[in-house]
């Protein structure tokens, strides 16, 4: 079978192409919020269940409702500790 | 010679690796603290085991790591080991009610505007870097993890603290 002879243009090529891919993500302008940069995320205000006690009568209505417990939140907050 | 697939597959890998963040490993020298802008006095830390944490005052198992950095400093600071704690807090007040709140029993320094952190990329809240008396980081905490950070550290100082001084 002859080889065809475009085949290392074509590896060439796709091989740019994955670099440019690449360089997409190095991109100095996307926003990556350092561990040390926080302080704002971890606030008391940025937790959506402040109130207890709502929090808790949601979680009983959708348990009445849907039998649906658990599987609500994570542990800490926005700050990404541990 | 390479094949262009495999020049380029190669290429892409390194590029690949070098955006990956560099973050400070075993074996790497600990940036000085003196030149790092920090405010609050700084202990002698040549030729001795040094405990650098990085904590905030916003990250609950900083101030849990708190009690236990304490422990060891009195632990062991008749045998050489100095624990610095760097708050990488942006609010001065924040930090200075922390460390008013929980009289830490160790030095607590103020890297105010994050040159140090930056220097050394932490890759979590709180991380903290085992220093032997060689200035080369040893071992790299990330996270406390209650008693099982403050039994792995003191297995470590421990090792740490039998080392002799490399020559001046």
């Amino acid at each position: 079978m002859k080889a065809n002879p475009f085949r290392p243009f074509l590896a060439a090529l796709l091989g740019a192409l994955g670099l440019a891919v690449l360089g997409g993500c190095a991109n100095a302008k996307l926003v990556r919020v350092q561990p040390w940069e926080r302080a704002t995320l971890a606030d008391y205000t940025m937790n959506p269940a402040r109130d207890p006690l709502a929090t808790v009568n949601a979680e009983h209505v959708y348990f009445s409702r849907e039998s649906a417990s658990g599987g609500r939140g994570v542990g800490g907050s926005g700050c990404g500790c541990n | 010679m390479l094949q262009p697939t495999r020049f380029f597959l190669a290429a892409a890998l390194a590029w690949s690796a070098a955006i990956v963040r560099a973050d400070l490993k075993a074996g790497d020298p600990f940036p000085s603290l003196a030149a790092a802008g920090l405010s609050g006095p700084l202990p002698a830390t040549e030729r001795r085991v040094v405990l650098v944490d990085f904590w905030a005052s916003w990250c609950g198992p900083c101030k849990a790591s708190f009690p236990a950095y304490s422990k060891l400093q009195s632990d062991y600071a008749n045998r050489g080991l100095v624990v610095v704690a760097v708050s990488v807090d942006e609010n001065a007040a924040a930090y200075e009610r922390f460390v008013k709140n929980l009289h830490p029993q160790f030095v607590t320094v103020h890297d105010k505007a994050q040159q140090l952190v930056r220097q050394v990329k932490v890759p979590t809240m709180p991380t903290c870097y085992v220093i032997g008396r060689d200035g080369k980081v040893r071992f790299v905490h990330q996270g406390f993890h209650g008693e099982d950070s403050a039994r792995e550290l003191r297995q470590e100082i421990d090792t740490l603290l039998a080392e002799s001084a490399p020559p001046s």
